[in-house]
């Protein structure tokens, strides 16, 4: 089915004229302090900075990879998000490297939306759009489920793979061959009906820095802000966060590099003899 | 509803670790302990997870020899509907990856993933999981009333052993025709460099900043007699081969010494080298969860020491 699987050169995967939705997040970094809301259910936001999640930054590159890989160029890269007001941000970063549009779903805000929730949102959006592809990050960095790609493929009813390191397709295919990475660096080859949701590992390609120009452009442009349902009941609810007890933990070695570097010399020399 | 359903993980013919460490987690839930092994011919699968702490195996017949995940996704659904169990029990790996959340999805049970601790209060399951690049732990609670799913974090518990002499079920499940099919595998590339086989591992990560630092670091672990290896960023960025990476998606090592220079701890990498025999953790974050499997820390700039260690050596 296809000429160049495995090849380590130039990656070049011919889709049909397809239409993408990349699913990102807005997620959320911790700094050195904590502080935790009155509730202790979240981390107080004034502690937090927000960040384009490292994972969509690789589903959003692969989509537009795939687009420009077009015999005519007639493909549509749309990105989505579940998120409060902030989450905007994310979503002009992906049109800054190149998608055509952006949605927000989360117009009354969005607090400690569990995957399932988030997924249903995102669902929403899919239906009306009925792409061809949907791409997510394999998980987002600050709450790691590694979860809601799979969730939104079944509330589609549509194939899904998770952990996607590879993705070809071929011009006028119904399916597309990607490779999923498993533990230890093993290669799971697959072949997926389409359309189907996959979600993408870091590593698939190297993503590309925007334009100070595009920037300036993805500033200016519309973004549809959609409601997010909360009808039906989470997969979870958060009762409660803390700061773990960290045990013994690490012995310090001093403050300044010189000392540092001779206690580690000292220990290495004992652990090693 | 009763019971506690483990579902096994193999890859080529093998039981996966992570189902041997999911038995005795399980040991902490409603009993009975069901493992369920999914294969097209599970039968002699099914005799190596007859563990000790297992009261019963059940041998499902669906889909091929490997995993797909329709058939895992169908497989799971019949037997949630045959059990009916309180919990269900997964490792957090790739492939449950690709079915449990849809499994959640679809029949509306409570989910949590990564999770590494738990306990059951007044019926209600309550996970133990972190967040924001695990500086904060967080108890959830999942649904009462519906089976919950529990993907556990690998490397946790302790390795199930023994015999239990479980009783044997069979079970046929018609699976629907997989919407993504299993090729082949690919091995992973065989590389120069064995870092299974050092005895001293000197690790870069994210911290190092840049790519002209990797030979700086290079030549650091040549005088220092350690081989080098590196976190998944690194390789992520191209800048060493997967063959150097630590962690779930690259190698696990037990070397004698583990010396991490900008490496936060990423739960996949601390997975990868938390059995290591002295971990030594220099990062300029105090909180970085390294410090929690470290031995010794040194919060400094990484390359001051770096310029302190080749000076030494």
């Amino acid at each position: 089915m296809l000429s160049h699987a495995g090849s380590a050169g130039p990656r070049a995967p011919r889709c049909r004229p397809l239409k993408t939705v990349v699913c990102v997040k807005q997620v959320a970094v911790l700094g050195d302090e904590v502080e935790f809301t009155e509730d202790e259910r979240d981390v107080d936001p004034d502690y937090l900075e927000r960040a384009l999640n490292e994972w969509d930054v690789s589903a959003v590159e692969e989509a537009l990879r795939i687009k420009e890989s077009l015999v005519d160029g007639d493909g549509e890269v749309v990105v989505v998000t579940v998120g409060d007001e902030e989450a905007t941000e994310a979503l002009r970063r992906c049109l800054a490297m190149g998608a055509d549009r952006a949605i927000r779903v989360g117009a009354q805000g969005v607090d400690d939306a569990d995957p399932l929730t988030v997924a249903r949102g995102l669902a929403s959006v899919a239906t009306s759009e009925k792409p061809d592809l949907v791409l997510c990050g394999v998980q987002s960095s600050d709450s790691v489920q590694a979860a809601t790609g799979v969730m939104l493929a079944e509330l589609l009813d549509v194939a899904r793979v998770a952990v996607v390191i590879k993705v070809e397709c071929e011009t006028g295919s119904r399916t597309a061959r990607v490779h999923r990475e498993l533990e230890g660096g093993l290669l799971d080859v697959v072949d997926v009906d389409l359309p189907a949701v996959l979600t993408i590992q870091t590593g698939i390609n190297e993503p590309r820095y925007a334009t100070l120009r595009a920037i300036k452009q993805a500033n200016l442009q519309e973004i549809e802000v959609v409601d997010l349902d909360r009808e039906q009941p989470p997969a979870y609810r958060v009762r409660r966060m803390y700061v773990p007890e960290r045990g013994e933990g690490a012995e310090l070695l001093g403050d300044d590099a010189a000392g540092v570097a001779g206690r580690i010399a000292e220990i290495v020399k004992g652990r090693l003899s | 509803m009763s019971g506690t359903l483990v579902v096994a993980e193999h890859v080529e013919g093998r039981l996966r670790d992570v189902t041997r460490e999911l038995v005795t987690a399980a040991q902490d839930l409603p009993r009975p302990v069901a493992v369920a092994v999914i294969a097209g011919n599970p039968a002699s699968l099914a005799d190596s997870i007859d563990l000790e702490g297992v009261d019963d195996v059940v041998a499902v017949t669906a889909g091929g020899d490997e995993f797909e995940n329709d058939v895992y996704q169908d497989a799971v659904e019949a037997l949630i509907a045959a059990r009916q169990p309180d919990v269900v029990v997964l490792g957090f790996t790739v492939n449950s990856m690709g079915f449990a959340p849809a499994v959640a999805a679809k029949l509306g049970l409570g989910f949590a993933s990564d999770v590494f601790g738990f306990s059951i209060e007044s019926g209600q399951v309550v996970a133990r999981r972190s967040f924001y690049g695990a500086k904060v732990h967080a108890e959830v609670e999942l649904p009462s009333g519906v089976p919950a799913v529990l993907l556990l974090r690998p490397t946790v518990w302790a390795q199930a052993e023994g015999s239990g002499g479980a009783s044997r079920t069979e079970l046929a499940v018609e699976t629907r025709t997989p919407r993504a099919r299993h090729v082949r595998f690919v091995e992973a590339p065989v590389a120069d460099v064995d870092i299974t086989a050092a005895d001293f591992l000197l690790s870069i990560g994210r911290g190092i900043g840049d790519k002209e630092n990797i030979e700086r670091f290079q030549r650091l672990a040549e005088k220092m007699g350690a081989t080098l290896s590196v976190s998944r960023p690194i390789v992520d960025s191209g800048w060493m081969p997967s063959a150097r990476q630590v962690g779930q998606s690259g190698k696990t090592v037990k070397p004698k010494v583990y010396l991490a220079f900008g490496i936060s701890g990423a739960v996949q990498h601390l997975a990868g080298m938390k059995a290591s025999g002295t971990i030594i953790a220099v990062n300029t974050d105090p909180e970085a969860a390294i410090f929690g499997v470290a031995h010794y820390g040194g919060v400094v700039d990484l390359f001051d020491v770096a310029d302190e260690l080749e000076k030494l050596y």
